[in-house]
């Protein structure tokens, strides 16, 4: 069910614009793998190849290879609608339906697949997922309303809640907890704890203490000089990389001795 | 020179930014703008009454008064920027208010004139066999709507998908540049040209001075197609593109994206603009003169014959002459007739507003 990735010698570009070179790690399966980095160095667009919604932006490209259960992502023959069904992603940015009501947005996967069921079925699926991205108490009584009405909190939440609705096989989240208060942001560690049992997940996140608590893995990524591509320094099981890093620049950036 | 420079940043405590930052300024009444309004016109009013200057006269003598007088009087007790703002203010005003007067003149008039042609028989009659008094146009309206929805119908759905393809198809490449440009010219098309364009047409197929409403609605798509495209696309790109992420990033396909997602999101925009576009044709005279001709009675069949319509009515009416005693009512005809014109279009432009505040994403709390 859970699927691992690996990358190798990926280069991704916008246009002409190396934005990131040479990454080469693996992601296991059922474990948690964080991107850490200063801002700006790739993570968010690393992620994104991931499960090819990098290609959307117009002239985005990618060189090298990403392999996820021995099939080739970046194959001519790999219809990047089915892989982003297995792959699932949360955004930096929320980005509720506007059209949508709150309920509408969790189901939207479903709904905007015309994949038919019952209403009983949906609202499990709703109530579920609302629970465990820890929004359920706050609109449990106010489903029928746009999404667009809840907070930033909130709707990063109604996010993180419509893309566990689908239970993709892979969750990339970027920076889930960027805009919540500690009481979700724990919520959330929570819900990643437990969905670590099924899926493989990758977060990317600027909270060091977050990427200790919460992944097995951690990448490390950094800009090889101002105007040079993004690289991934180091990717290490996260113990490892909090006590003994294997690259200075990597203990420089987690003590918080850095630019 | 040193002393100063050493000298800490605030010594005196009179002039102690930090403690004496006034909050309050001296303000005019609320009153004022009325007050400095009617002591304006007040004072352009006696000489206007003495010399028996006319109304305009009046009225530019006192906004003259008004323009000087309110800033000065603001700026001597409320100071500079307060005064600026308050000339800003007033001309913003004004040239909103000259904007608005041709609109209000025309209505008036148009009202004016054309009510006392409104009648029941006036919207229930044709004009067949009636010469002076009498008789309506009943089938200049239903020509009107049948040639317009028939317009609508062939370009709202050609421009909304045209513009699906430039915005989320096209991406600038060199096809969607060749397009943008071509509706671009199209927009520029004089619409006695789209006449020209129909007539060509359909005397390739009828034979000469081919008589056919259709030729009409054809006619009225060349000129409504590039507004709906024009305004299609300027909505469609407003929808920010984290929506589109978002349901691809779900597995869904492009195709539902973009009539799941991004249709519906911009929708209240569409609707309004495509709207627009009809009203905007709905009053086209020229290219339904040329095509659609003329007809005194009821024709129902838009692909046989000609088809009266309220605008070539309205040119009909007003230019036809005739004998002396039948003018009088011609006139009020055409009158009446634009009276009926204008509340359709506005009818329509009300319905835009409605149905695009009914779709517009709503935030709700
Ligand atoms: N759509 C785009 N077009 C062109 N360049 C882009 C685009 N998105 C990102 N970039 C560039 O790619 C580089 C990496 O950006 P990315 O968003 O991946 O950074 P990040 O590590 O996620 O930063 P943050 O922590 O601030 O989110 C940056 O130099 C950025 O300017
Ligand atoms: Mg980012």
């Amino acid at each position: 069910m859970a699927k691992s990735i690996d990358v190798s010698d990926l280069n991704i570009y916008y246009g002409d614009f190396l934005a990131v070179s040479g990454v080469n790690m693996t992601v296991k399966a059922r474990q948690v793998t964080a991107f850490i980095g200063p801002s700006g160095c790739g993570k968010s667009t690393v992620l994104r190849t991931l499960n090819r919604m990098h290609e959307v932006i117009p002239g985005a490209r990618v060189e090298g290879k990403v392999v996820v259960d021995g099939q080739s992502l970046y194959d001519p023959s790999v219809d990047p609608v089915a892989v982003r069904r297995q792959i699932g992603m949360v955004f930096q940015r929320p980005n509720p339906f506007p059209t949508m009501s709150i309920y509408d947005n969790v189901l939207a996967g479903n709904k905007l697949n015309a994949r038919k069921m019952k209403k009983s079925e949906a609202d499990d699926i709703v109530e579920r997922s609302l629970k465990g991205a820890n929004l359920w108490n706050e609109v449990k009584d106010r489903l029928s309303k746009p999404g667009m009405g809840l907070s930033g909190g909130q709707q990063q939440r109604l996010c993180i809640a419509r893309a566990i609705a689908v239970r993709p096989q892979v969750l990339l989240m970027d920076e889930p907890c960027s805009a919540l208060d500690p009481i979700s942001t724990s919520a959330i560690e929570d819900l990643i704890h437990e969905l670590k049992s099924e899926y493989t997940i990758v977060i990317v996140t600027h909270n060091m203490q977050q990427a200790a608590r919460v992944s097995d893995d951690t990448g490390f990524f950094n800009l090889k000089a101002t105007g040079e591509p993004g690289q991934l320094v180091e990717f290490n099981p996260t113990k490892k990389m909090f006590t003994n890093p294997d690259n200075e620049a990597t203990e420089a950036y987690i003590s918080g001795r850095f630019g | 020179m040193t002393d100063t420079l050493h000298e800490p940043f605030h010594t005196d405590p009179s002039t102690d930014l930090s403690t004496h930052v006034p909050l309050t300024k001296p303000q005019l009444p609320s009153i004022a703008t009325t007050l400095a309004a009617a002591v304006s016109w007040g004072l352009a009013g006696l000489p206007a009454l003495l010399l028996s200057w006319p109304i305009a006269g009046w009225v530019v003598v006192g906004w003259i008064l008004f323009v000087l007088a309110l800033p000065t009087w603001s700026g001597l007790i409320e100071g500079g920027r307060k005064a600026v703002d308050r000339l800003v203010t007033i001309l913003v005003w004004s040239t909103f208010a000259l904007a608005m007067l041709p609109l209000v003149a025309v209505i008036y008039t148009v009202v004016e004139r054309g009510a006392g042609a409104l009648s029941v028989e006036f919207f229930t009659a044709s004009q067949q066999g009636v010469l002076g008094e009498g008789g309506g146009i009943y089938h200049a309206i239903m020509g009107t709507l049948i040639i317009t929805v028939i317009a609508s119908v062939i370009s709202i759905p050609i421009g909304i998908m045209a513009a699906v393809y430039l915005v989320e198809y096209g991406k600038n490449n060199r096809l969607s540049r060749t397009l943008t440009f071509l509706v671009d010219v199209m927009t520029g098309i004089p619409s006695i040209v789209a006449g020209l364009f129909a007539l060509a047409l359909f005397t390739l197929l009828l034979g000469p001075l081919p008589r056919i409403a259709i030729g009409g609605s054809i006619a009225l798509s060349v000129l409504m197609i590039p507004i709906v495209v024009r305004s299609t696309e300027e909505m469609l790109k407003l929808v920010p593109d984290e929506l589109r992420e978002g349901a691809l990033a779900l597995g869904v396909p492009k195709w539902r994206t973009i009539t799941k997602v991004v249709l519906p999101t911009a929708l209240g925009g569409i609707v309004t603009g495509a709207t627009l576009a009809v009203a905007r044709v709905a009053g086209e005279t020229a290219p339904l003169l040329l095509i659609a001709g003329t007809l005194r009675g009821t024709n129902f069949n838009p692909f046989d014959g000609a088809m009266q319509t309220l605008p070539v009515l309205i040119f009909g009416e007003a230019t036809r002459g005739g004998l002396a005693e039948y003018v009088p009512f011609q006139i009020e005809r055409a009158w009446g007739a634009a009276l009926v014109l204008i509340m359709i279009v506005m009818l329509l432009n009300l319905l835009a507003r409605v149905v695009g505040s009914f779709f517009s994403p709503k935030t709700g709390r």
